[in-house]
């Protein structure tokens, strides 16, 4: 067995709690991952693939049921030591590649080691500058987001969720907006990290040709883990 | 991207930037503010210096008179009075009992600066066919003038007081028809008469002072006004002008004079000052709360329409006092932005005010005083006040849930 990078025991959450309107939405995900694996988390829609993705991501935190990343159990940090692991651990990368329009290129990839320092520096500013380069963008990490296509921003959302050298990068359908030859290139792209640097990937698609071409895939269906 | 700059100050500078409009407009209303506030504390300092510039320069800060003669009922025995109505007695001319020691008493108070004692009262002022009433000043120059600057006002001759000379206020002296080097003839109401050559021709700022005021050598008055030896009033400066009162009520207390400070004497003044800074704090107080709703205004949109940079921000690590500070300083800065902005549009205002709006005579109606510290309080004040906006908006985005504020 691998080193474990995360591993979910029982994991439950509801919404609405204590409301009329109060609804169960996963019921007790058993999960682990291994560093260096690539795991596709199929499902139907509203089946809780992104509600599981949050609470993996430490932005959310289950109703009962625990959550281990490297082994550590999550239940028992606050909220500044959970954004600490959450900003030293974990990567994002969302369907809608959530640049923020205010910075150029680069300077996104530089953000997470920015909030991380809490001033900018010449070490970060060249470290942004390689991602950028190593996601095939050098020549236009200086634009502004706004101005690049889907599958560039992608990519640079990719080269962001990389800033901190994390164990573990969460892709919520990362080509879902992406035409079928800009999919391919960035899921290719994250498949390359994930073979060159060991880093683990849970990526959540609709799209079955990419699932098949990660290491693992789990199907969710109504809050619970289907099959693998 | 600035190496040294916070983390913070970065993004806060970055959103703003990136919301042009919204930035471009409340800065704008807090300018317009804070101009009209830098505008309306300018020009009531310049009023009230040039006030201050004029009183003081042309009047003692301390007259020290005999004590007001009161008259008290005529009493045959308790109980009992002759004539019940009380009549004041005139006010004749009348000299401080004993002034030399008085005087010497005032030069030994480490407060007071100047001390001089003066003799005044009318006479009649006669060239040819013409003749005028006039008031008369006895002074004695070197001591006098240290209290008021009567070489300031002088626009003809000189400041010299010898015994056969006078000087005259600009009005008089053309009512008299007389011009500097003519002879006058004053003539008290006793019959006593000297004749004097105009030495200096004075430009009081004041039509009816100029139409009246004579100063003449101590001892020329004292003779002509029959009080050979005596002076009616000693005048007095001090050290710090606002303690004026409080000297003169101590001189008072200890000496039999009656002391008047310029304090007492322009009290109506002082109620215009304190009417008007009342009105104007007010006005600053109101002004603040506009441009701080302004500011919160623009912030709590501000958050809502960057709910998912937060998210974002959230997601890759930054922590709640980071969005926190993010918001806050944008408050701040939009204050300071604003504040000198507006310390330029209100100090553009006066300069143009003051250069388009003259006195009858063409003078200014008001001195242009630019504190430094207006600009500093103003600026930190709007600071502050922005910080102070920013707080519920910054406060709504630190508490806002990632995984809700991501998805918008
Ligand atoms: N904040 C919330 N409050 C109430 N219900 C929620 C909330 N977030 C999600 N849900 C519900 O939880 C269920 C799972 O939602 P989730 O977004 O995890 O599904 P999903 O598998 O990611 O779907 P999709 O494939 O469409 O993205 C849905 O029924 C959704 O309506
Ligand atoms: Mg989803």
């Amino acid at each position: 067995m691998g080193e474990e990078v995360l591993r979910l025991e029982g994991v439950r959450k509801s919404y609405n709690i204590g409301q009329p309107s109060e609804t169960e939405v996963l019921h007790g995900i058993d999960l682990r991952l291994e560093r260096g694996q690539f795991l596709a988390l199929t499902g139907p829609s509203g089946s809780g693939k992104s509600t599981l993705l949050n609470i993996i991501g430490l932005l959310d935190r289950p109703t009962s049921g625990r959550l281990f990343i490297k082994g550590q159990d999550t239940g028992m940090l606050g909220d500044a030591a959970i954004t600490r692991l959450r900003g030293h651990t974990i990567g994002f990368v969302f369907q809608d590649h959530h640049l923020i329009s205010a910075f150029t290129a680069q300077e996104n990839v530089m953000m997470p080691m920015l909030v991380d320092r809490g001033f900018p520096g010449a070490d970060i500013a060249a470290r942004a500058g390689d991602l950028m380069e190593r996601v095939g963008l050098a020549r236009v990490a200086g634009n502004l987001a706004a101005n690049m296509s889907g599958g560039q921003q992608q990519r640079v959302a990719i080269a962001r969720a990389l800033a901190m050298n994390p164990d573990l990068v969460l892709a919520d359908e990362p080509t879902g907006n992406l035409d079928t030859k800009s999919a391919n290139s960035v899921f290719e792209l994250m498949r390359q990290v994930n073979r060159d640097s060991g880093t683990s990937f849970l990526m959540v698609t609709h799209n079955l040709d990419l699932a098949r071409r990660c290491d693992r895939i789990v199907d969710v269906v109504d809050g619970r883990i289907a099959g693998e | 991207m600035n190496r040294w700059l916070p983390f913070e100050w970065i993004a806060a500078v970055r959103f703003l930037r990136e919301g042009r409009a919204q930035t471009l407009f409340i800065i704008s209303g807090i300018a317009i503010g804070v101009g009209v506030i830098v505008f309306m504390s300018a020009l009531l300092t310049g009023l009230q210096a040039n006030f201050l510039k004029r009183v003081l320069t042309s009047q003692a800060q301390i007259q020290l008179l005999p004590p007001d003669q009161v008259a008290r009922p005529l009493r045959n025995g308790p109980g009992e009075f002759e004539s019940a109505t009380i009549q004041r007695p005139s006010q004749r001319t009348i000299s401080i009992d004993q002034w030399p020691k008085i005087r010497d008493r005032m030069l030994a108070i480490p407060e007071i600066t100047a001390v001089s004692p003066t003799m005044s009262g009318s006479a009649l002022a006669v060239r040819g066919d013409a003749s005028r009433a006039i008031s008369i000043s006895g002074i004695e120059p070197a001591s006098y003038f240290r209290i008021v600057r009567v070489p300031d006002y002088i626009v003809a001759g000189e400041a010299r007081l010898t015994s056969d000379d006078i000087i005259v206020g600009t009005e008089l002296a053309k009512d008299l028809g007389a011009s500097l080097g003519d002879k006058l003839r004053v003539q008290a109401a006793s019959g006593t008469a000297v004749v004097l050559k105009i030495t200096g021709v004075i430009d009081l700022g004041n039509k009816a002072a100029n139409e009246r005021s004579s100063y003449v050598a101590l001892r020329t008055a004292q003779s002509l006004l029959g009080t050979i030896g005596g002076v009616t009033t000693i005048d007095l400066t001090v050290r710090d002008i606002y303690a004026a009162e409080t000297v003169a009520r101590r001189i008072q207390a200890s000496n039999a004079v009656q002391a008047d400070s310029w304090i007492r004497t322009n009290a109506q003044f002082f109620t215009a000052i304190n009417a008007q800074q009342t009105s104007n704090n007010l006005i600053r107080v109101f002004v603040a709360l506009s441009v701080a709703f302004g500011i919160a205004a623009v912030l709590v949109v501000s958050v809502i329409q960057r709910s998912k940079d937060i998210g974002i921000l959230r997601a890759m690590g930054g922590s709640r006092g980071q969005v926190l500070r993010i918001f806050l300083i944008q408050g701040g800065l939009l204050g300071f932005v604003g504040a000198l902005l507006g310390s330029a549009v209100g100090v553009g205002g006066l300069v143009y005010w003051h250069s388009t709006v003259k006195q009858a005579d063409g003078s200014e109606m008001f001195p242009l005083v630019f504190e430094r510290s207006l600009f500093v309080i103003t600026a930190v004040l709007a600071t502050i006040t922005g910080l102070l906006a920013a707080m519920f908006p910054a406060l709504r985005a630190a508490r806002l849930d990632p995984v809700e504020a991501i998805r918008g």
